[in-house]
């Protein structure tokens, strides 16, 4: 019941991050999705993420369309405004959100449903006009809250939990976010938390539209045999093609480990390094037309590519595009914004 | 022969496309230069090039700036329309036309007075270019018309060195045309019996439409955020919004105090809007009905989120491809009632561009102070038109007011934070912005499903509470909204009118002609829904009311009957819905024809 928050009482021992916050800190109300839902664990990424990031919980926004996945901003970063919008029109609020205030991170989460169906329109102008912020899907090719119909992003053969088979053509919202000019395009799974949060982390430090596709199995409609997003079938046709370490810029530099054989690194705006353990042979994320080849090639194999696939460490965002100030437009008030009684006795003058 | 002087009715009849606009408004400019108000109206077609247009300009020294209705001098240009155009003059007016090629005698009527003008001869004789040739000859009618009407050519001419300042090669040739033009007149015929006289009734007023006054308005009112997208008759609204920000908002290093998002549709309009104005900054959009139908899911969540949003509202001849050039006041109930579930918004009927520009700065603040989505209803006759009207003003003393939030300081004070909580009794609560504080003041947005402190609820009671709380909020509004202006007849009278929005000016003229018969009448001049108690009042202090709408449906009688659970007998709707503009002389026949049937009704009884 989410009605229930957690208790308040934190135990005096819990390890505090740099900014002064407990683990504890970073959490929501209790879930209330199914035992053993993809969603969870990944809500339990972010707040790890979140907290290893030394981020102020307040500093960040959450926002979310509608469905099992939407439902989850509750769950986590509970000191944080959140907003359950309409249903595949998170994208177009968390738009007018950041253009309002440029200083805080913008987190959406959203579903299959929500994104490839409803909102693929919304998803797609949001990856195109490179809006700063983390967009993730918890994509499990289906939808939870309707009871088990098949989503956009359901494979075409896949069985739903009646036996009924998809036979519409699945959409990739990977190959898609590359191909609208996201900058930063990721794919992970929700039972994979080291792959996960690292990949959270790397994605709240880049600036421009960043993407994160977590294959998060359902546990009530779609996770049997014949499911192309169930827990089995993803673990074993799930490829790496890296592992990731975030170092944060502002940790001294001799933490780092030195360089070893099939490693990459990528420096972000803020001076933060991605290492990047390339477990394909020299995948290089930096190569977008690669990119786009290495997981559609995947794909017709019937494997799921995951890890950091795509980045542009120079990527512009939207604030940069429309050539707004540094002050966030909220914080701008009557003498900075009116032209005044003056100014309007000149455009008068004009109309005559 | 038709005589007035300042006081008559000039359309011109034309092809879109053909450069006409230019020189017919030039014309509407002269007249009013010479100190006599003019209303002119452009009634045009969806489309760029080769369809019919016209262009009415009334002429009136009395400052009747809505349309008259009938037509005293028909300029007619048009070949496509000419029967029509030939028919609509008034008995005993004028119909100036292109003589070069004749016209057998049946193409006219024998009872309006007609003049010819070679244009097309003259402009093949004296241009070579196709395209001059075509340009020219509207300045070529400029010309013979400053003669017939007696306009004065120092006037016009001043008039074409501004509008091609700068451009001595486009200036030189259009003084040209236009001195051929009125010296062929002067040549060749007479002045006729519709005269221009200088006079100085114009005063401070300025001229401008009502799209820039409104986007000007969110400039001044402080919007900050403009999300949008193209249509018909609105998308000037946020072109002059663009034009003022880069003037005004523009930073010295070239740094923009704005954002403008031509988005991929109306529902990302709004959606931007929203998200804007859940974090603290003022956002519009501009739309037109088709607009606010796909907007309506998000007014909805607006409205129960509490999330301020302000819209423009350009409204327009329904439905999708419907009449996108053409005027009407018929998204009334589509935008009081929009969405989903119990939802009521703030709507504001301006009259003309000076309450265009009030109108959208007042919705800013209003939209924040009630935390709710506020529409501004304009139409195309005022949104497209250039109208007399009187200047913009702005106090230097008055400051954006946004409502009540909560500030780190107030929270960090430990003042109690509920975000659905009514603490001060009128509905409205308290918010807090993104960010504010880094314990206290966070809380999760939704519609409903929530209770008072913003924590997720599915019972009953806590649905209630939230909806009758935003019932207070509405009526709270009343109060803060435009109210009704009142014009009283010369006695006090047993008949009312109220009307709304853009048939105000022809209202005005529609009085006078009523009360010249005899039927003095008290008019009320509706502003703003929800409706103050004073409109209630006034339907019952009179015998009959009639109600002006331009929509076939009387949506405003429809509001008013059930948000004043009035009988609907006690509300006469008078309706023009055709596309174009009301006319004063149709609402003065409507009304006199329903009187007239009153004493057939007494004598008999």
């Amino acid at each position: 019941m989410t009605y229930i928050a957690k208790p308040k009482l934190h135990h005096p021992s819990l390890q505090k991050n740099a900014v002064g916050f407990t683990r504890r800190d970073y959490e929501g109300r209790v879930s209330t999705l199914c035992a053993g839902c993809g969603h969870d664990s990944i809500s339990a990424a972010i707040i790890q993420a979140c907290w290893e990031l030394d981020i102020e919980p307040h500093r960040v926004a959450k926002l979310s369309g509608i469905g099992c996945s939407s439902k989850t901003p509750d769950y986590f970063l509970g000191q944080s405004h959140g907003f359950n919008t309409v249903h595949g029109r998170m994208p177009s609020v968390l738009t007018g959100a950041q253009l309002a205030n440029r200083e805080l991170l913008y987190f959406g989460v959203s579903g299959d449903g929500d994104s490839a169906s409803i909102g693929l329109g919304q998803f797609a102008h949001l990856m195109r006009r490179g809006v700063n912020m983390v967009y993730l899907v918890e994509n499990n090719g289906v939808y939870g809250l309707t009871k088990g119909q098949f989503s956009a992003t359901a494979d075409a053969g896949s069985k739903g939990k009646k036996g009924a088979v998809n036979t519409d053509n699945p959409i990739d919202l990977v190959s898609l976010a590359l191909l609208l000019g996201a900058s930063f395009v990721a794919r992970s799974f929700s039972g994979d938390k080291a792959q996960l949060v690292p990949l959270i982390k790397a994605a709240m430090l880049h600036r421009g539209a960043t993407f994160i596709d977590v294959i998060s199995p359902c546990v009530a409609f779609n996770n049997h045999a014949g499911s192309t997003r169930s827990y089995d079938y993803v673990r074993a046709h799930n490829e790496a093609v890296n592992r990731l370490d975030v170092i944060e810029g502002r940790e001294p530099i001799e933490a780092e480990q030195p360089a070893e054989g099939g490693v990459t690194e990528v420096t972000l705006h803020d001076g933060s390094t991605l290492r990047l353990r390339s477990t394909g042979p020299d995948y290089d994320p930096r190569d977008r037309l690669e990119a786009m080849n290495f997981i559609a090639h995947h794909q017709a194999q019937g494997e799921l590519v995951t890890g950091l696939l795509y980045i542009n460490p120079e990527a512009q965002t939207y604030h940069q595009h429309l050539g707004t100030v540094a002050t966030p437009l909220n914080k701008l008030g009557t003498r900075e914004l009116c032209p005044g009684p003056a100014a309007l006795a000149k455009i008068n003058a004009t109309l005559r | 022969m038709l005589t007035a002087t300042n006081d008559f009715v000039v359309k011109f009849a034309n092809v879109n496309g053909s450069g006409s606009a230019s020189a017919n408004e030039l014309f509407a400019k002269a007249i009013l230069r010479m100190g006599v108000p003019v209303g002119p109206r452009n009634i045009f077609p969806s489309n760029i090039q080769g369809l019919p247009t016209w262009y009415e300009v009334r002429v009136s020294e009395a400052g009747f700036l809505g349309r008259r209705g009938g037509v005293d001098l028909m300029v007619a240009m048009n070949p496509q329309t000419w029967a029509a155009d030939v028919a609509e003059v008034e008995a005993d007016g004028y119909l100036l036309y292109d003589a070069t090629k004749p016209l057998p005698a049946s193409a006219f009527r024998p009872d309006i007075h007609v003049i010819g003008m070679p244009l097309s001869g003259l402009c093949a004789k004296h241009y070579n270019d196709p395209r001059q040739r075509q340009l020219l000859k509207n300045v070529l009618y400029l010309g013979g018309l400053s003669y017939l009407l007696g306009v004065e050519p120092e006037v016009i001419e001043q008039l074409l060195g501004e509008q091609y300042q700068g451009k001595p090669q486009l200036a030189e040739p259009n003084v040209q045309a236009f001195r051929l033009g009125r010296d062929w007149a002067a040549a060749n015929l007479a002045p006729i019996g519709l005269h221009v006289q200088r006079a100085d009734r114009v005063g401070d007023r300025i001229f401008v439409d009502g799209n820039t006054a409104a986007g000007l308005g969110c400039v001044y009112g402080g919007a900050t955020v403009c999300a949008w997208y193209p249509i018909t008759p609105s998308t000037s609204v946020a072109e002059a919004f663009e034009k003022y920000c880069r003037k005004f908002r523009t930073t010295p290093e070239g740094e923009k105090k704005y954002a403008i998002v031509q988005a991929e549709d109306e529902i990302a309009s709004i959606g931007m809007v929203v998200g804007a104005g859940w974090n603290g900054a003022r956002a519009f959009t501009a739309t037109s009905g088709p607009g606010v139908s796909l907007m309506t899911e998000f007014l909805g969540l607006a409205h129960f989120a509490e999330i301020p949003a302000t819209i423009i509202n350009v409204q327009r001849g329904g439905p999708s491809t419907g009449m996108p050039t053409r005027t009407q006041q018929a998204d009334v109930l589509s935008c009081a009632y929009a969405s989903h579930g119990d939802t009521k918004h703030v709507l504001l009927f301006p009259e003309d561009p000076a309450e265009a520009f009030e109108f959208s700065a007042l919705a800013l603040d209003l939209a924040d102070r009630l935390q709710t989505p506020v529409f501004v209803m304009l139409d195309l006759d005022i949104g497209m038109n250039q109208r007399l009207c009187r200047p913009f003003e702005w106090q230097e003393s008055r400051h954006y007011d946004r409502g009540k939030v909560m500030s780190v300081d107030d929270l960090e004070a430990g003042k109690p934070f509920g975000r659905y909580r009514d603490v001060d009794g009128d509905g409205i609560p308290w918010r807090t912005w993104p960010g504010t504080h880094p314990q206290r003041g966070a809380f999760f947005t939704r519609g409903t499903s929530k209770n008072a402190d913003a924590g997720y609820s599915e019972r009953g009671p806590d649905y209630v509470q939230n909806m009758e709380r935003l019932l207070r909020k509405f009526v709270t509004a009343r109060a803060m909204v435009p109210q009704p202006v009142v014009k009283p007849g010369p006695r006090p009278g047993r008949y009312g009118i109220l009307y709304y929005g853009s048939t105000s000016p022809a209202m005005d003229e529609a009085a006078q002609m009523l009360e010249a018969v005899g039927f003095p009448i008290d008019l009320m001049r509706i502003r703003a829904f929800p409706f103050p108690e004073s409109v209630r009042d006034f339907v019952r202090q009179h015998e009959r009311v009639y109600l002006i709408e331009q929509n076939r449906d009387a949506q405003l009688r429809t509001l008013l009957v059930n948000e004043f659970e009035l009988d609907p007998a006690d509300l006469h709707p008078v309706l023009h819905y055709d596309g174009t503009p009301i006319t004063a002389r149709y609402i003065a026949d409507r009304i006199r024809a329903s009187f007239a049937a009153d004493h057939v009704e007494e004598r008999a009884a």
